[in-house]
């Protein structure tokens, strides 16, 4: 019997077993061209039936600057570490809109695609990681636009420091990658079947922006009762080092970046685990 | 190596009816306390049968229960039985879109399913984009997408509109588009729900020679659930009766059909209660028993036009000395009444009564028809009105008659 069995080469078992940590990676490469499909859909789809189209990616940065500017600028007049506020206001929007948008986008992809995948099986972290991949085009448009006011304003006699630092900006995008990737899945995951976070959810980003100095820079806070609540908050370092690395100013710690590294690990890891939980049967749960 | 390419043992799928609220959050901890304990799942033990017309005591059902089957390469299999039988419920285990609660499935090969039409298509993209996007849902490279690309479009036969967005699509346009995707898709098994229903004739012909083609020229296996047994019959080898989430019986295609038709109509022939307490009706008059008892040499052969029918109805009289007479109400599945007839009045006294009503062969025509009986006091009083008690289905037994409602034999000098 044995022997039989082994000489049937199943390619497929499907059964209520799952195994913890097996990510089908090699399946999930199998399917990378609808990854690509699924960020061209998310694309071309987004802004159909819009006059402006993709350049909406560009005037929602704006129109937030615009915003901030007035309000913690001129209504709050917080300082901004000596940075162009502009320049300021910009960077942060941009770093925060990829982690808003990876985070609110993975822990709506499986309700948002529940009638597909009901349907049909294709490997389900290949809706994450198509999530994460539209998002780094966003991402690097809204970069560029803030490249681009850069250089605008060098003619203007704001420097531009530029240097090693630059280096560091990937490692800060993948970061910030996998935080809101890993609490997306964490949420989503829940969501399948209760959905209560989803609602929070809104909420939570809000507040969460108000508590990353997306507004204001860490030297606001020196000696303020509250300074902890965003020391704690694993993208306050994120985010000031992001700033740092393009203005040269800014509070930035080793410790700091690495409370944020081992945080972004432990969500992801945590996020993989209940995802794989999850994954084989909410569709009967959505 | 043996020509198996589907292997299912003691499947089973458990569903929880109801809403997701606190109270499933209730059950999810409890679960999860057994779990931590090492015990098993206790709500496994307490699912029902999945009868959707009974009302159980119980929130959990065996959508599926003990499947047990083999496929070999090549095979066309046809799935039929009434709705919520499980028949959705096992495809999707097999297409991987949900896993079962206990046993395993086993497959060599790749697997496209057509649960739906048009599955992941996106209403703003074009059919061209789309076919691109659907294929690689189904597991296709680009690559693949783009040799296969006319041969998709040409037989869809949308030219046309391939630029269009496909929500400007007709719904046949779209399963056309859908269809064809799948078929090019060249899987080793091939599992089709239910999608020939929104096509055209001519479309469902094309469907029906493609799938066929796949399965004798290209020695894939097909997986078809349908309504229509006529598409099954003339595709289908072997066909599977699915009931309340059992195998009910596996065999070649036209014998399970016919039994399937037969069963499906005697399934509700009968309604008995054994108790005054529970049996319909009021303080003057209850229900214990109706049946409709078709005169037939072989129990199992369907009611057709020739055959003559019995209704026998066993009711309590409760009132002393009245007058009692029924009347037998039948109507058309849409609902339209064929007749109503009385029995004769007759002075009852209180217990258990019977009567028979005969509907001859050769009037009914073929169609499905519900019983209505009403209990009448003193041969005007309506004393209780049991509503769409049973029902049967009447069968052709030849072709070509049409639609009408009667179908007597009248005589012609």
């Amino acid at each position: 019997m044995a022997e039989r069995e082994s000489a049937e080469n199943w390619t497929e078992i499907i059964s209520p077993k799952t195994h913890l940590l097996d990510l089908r990676l090699r399946e999930v490469w199998r399917y990378r061209d609808l990854v690509m499909l699924f960020v061209q859909r998310d694309f071309v789809a987004q802004y159909k039936q819009t006059i402006l189209g993709p350049l909406w990616h560009i005037i929602q940065p704006l129109l937030t600057t615009l915003i901030f500017l007035f309000l913690f600028g001129n209504v709050a007049k917080i300082g901004t570490d000596g940075i162009n506020p502009i320049l300021f206001y910009m960077a942060g929007i941009t770093i925060w809109n990829y982690f808003s948008g990876c985070l609110i986008s993975t822990s709506n992809t499986f309700v948002s695609n529940a009638g597909m995948l009901g349907k049909v099986y294709f490997p389900r972290l290949v809706l994450p990681i198509s999530v994460a991949i539209s998002n780094i085009i966003r991402f690097g448009i809204q970069f560029g636009l803030l490249l681009i006011f850069m250089v605008a304003y060098l003619f203007k006699g704001v420097a531009i420091h530029v240097g090693f630092s630059w280096l560091y900006i990937p490692l800060l995008i993948a970061e910030m990658a996998g935080i809101g990737l890993g609490l997306g899945i964490i949420i989503s995951s829940l969501t399948t079947r209760y959905r209560d976070l989803s609602i929070l959810l809104t909420f939570a980003v809000q507040l969460g922006m108000y508590i990353t100095p997306i507004a204001y820079p860490i030297s606001f806070l020196n000696g303020k009762s509250y300074e902890w609540v965003i020391k704690i908050n694993p993208l306050t370092s994120i985010v000031e080092s992001f700033r740092y690395c393009l203005f040269g100013k800014g509070t930035v710690s080793l410790s700091s970046i690495g409370y944020s590294t081992v945080f972004m690990i432990t969500v992801l890891i945590v996020g993989v685990l209940i995802f794989n939980k999850v994954e084989k049967d909410f569709m009967d749960t959505v | 190596m043996s020509n198996l390419v589907i292997k299912v043992e003691n499947v089973s799928k458990q569903y929880r009816l109801g809403q997701f609220g606190t109270g499933s959050l209730a059950h999810d901890i409890n679960r999860w306390w057994h779990r931590m304990r090492g015990n098993e799942d206790p709500y496994l033990k307490i699912g029902e049968e999945n009868d959707r017309t009974k009302k159980g005591s119980s929130e959990y059902v065996w959508a599926l229960q003990d499947i047990n089957f083999e496929v070999v390469r090549g095979e066309v299999l046809g799935i039929i039985g009434r709705n919520g039988a499980g028949k959705s419920t096992l495809l999707k285990i097999l297409s991987r879109t949900t896993t079962p609660t206990t046993g395993a499935v086993r497959i060599k090969g790749r697997v496209a399913s057509l649960l739906e039409v048009g599955t992941g298509f996106h209403p703003e993209l074009s059919g061209r984009d789309n076919i691109f996007l659907n294929g690689a849902i189904l597991g296709m490279t680009r690559k693949e997408i783009k040799r296969k690309f006319d041969e998709i479009v040409d037989f869809a036969g949308v030219e046309r509109y391939i630029d269009t967005p496909v929500k400007r699509y007709s719904s046949g346009m779209y399963v056309r588009l859908a269809f064809g995707v799948a078929a090019h898709l060249e899987p080793e098994i091939m599992i089709v729900d239910e999608v020939l229903a929104v096509g055209d004739a001519e479309f469902q012909k094309k469907c029906l020679g493609k799938m066929r083609d796949v399965s004798d020229k290209e020695g894939r296996t097909v997986l078809f659930v349908s309504h229509n047994m006529t598409a099954i019959k003339s595709l289908c080898g072997t066909v599977f009766h699915l009931s309340n989430g059992k195998l009910l019986e596996r065999g070649p295609a036209a014998l399970i059909i016919n039994k399937y038709l037969s069963h499906q109509t005697n399934s509700s022939l009968l309604q008995v209660f054994d108790s005054p307490e529970e049996a319909p009706g009021n303080e003057k008059t209850k229900l214990k028993r109706i049946e409709i008892c078709p005169q037939l040499k072989e129990p199992r052969d369907p009611i057709t036009v020739k055959t003559e029918i019995h209704v026998e109805i066993e009711f309590w009289n409760f009132d002393e000395g009245r007058l009692i007479n029924l009347t037998l109400f039948l109507n058309t599945l849409s609902g339209e009444c064929v007749f109503a007839n009385g029995s004769d009045v007759r002075n009852l006294p209180i217990g258990l009564h019977k009567a028979t009503c005969i509907i001859p062969s050769h009037f009914l025509n073929d169609d499905i028809y519900s019983v209505s009986i009403l209990i009448v006091g003193d041969a005007s009083i309506p004393l209780y009105f049991f509503e769409n008690l049973v029902s049967f289905e009447v069968n052709e037994d030849r072709a070509g008659t049409g639609y009408p409602i009667y179908r007597i034999n009248f005589q012609w000098l």
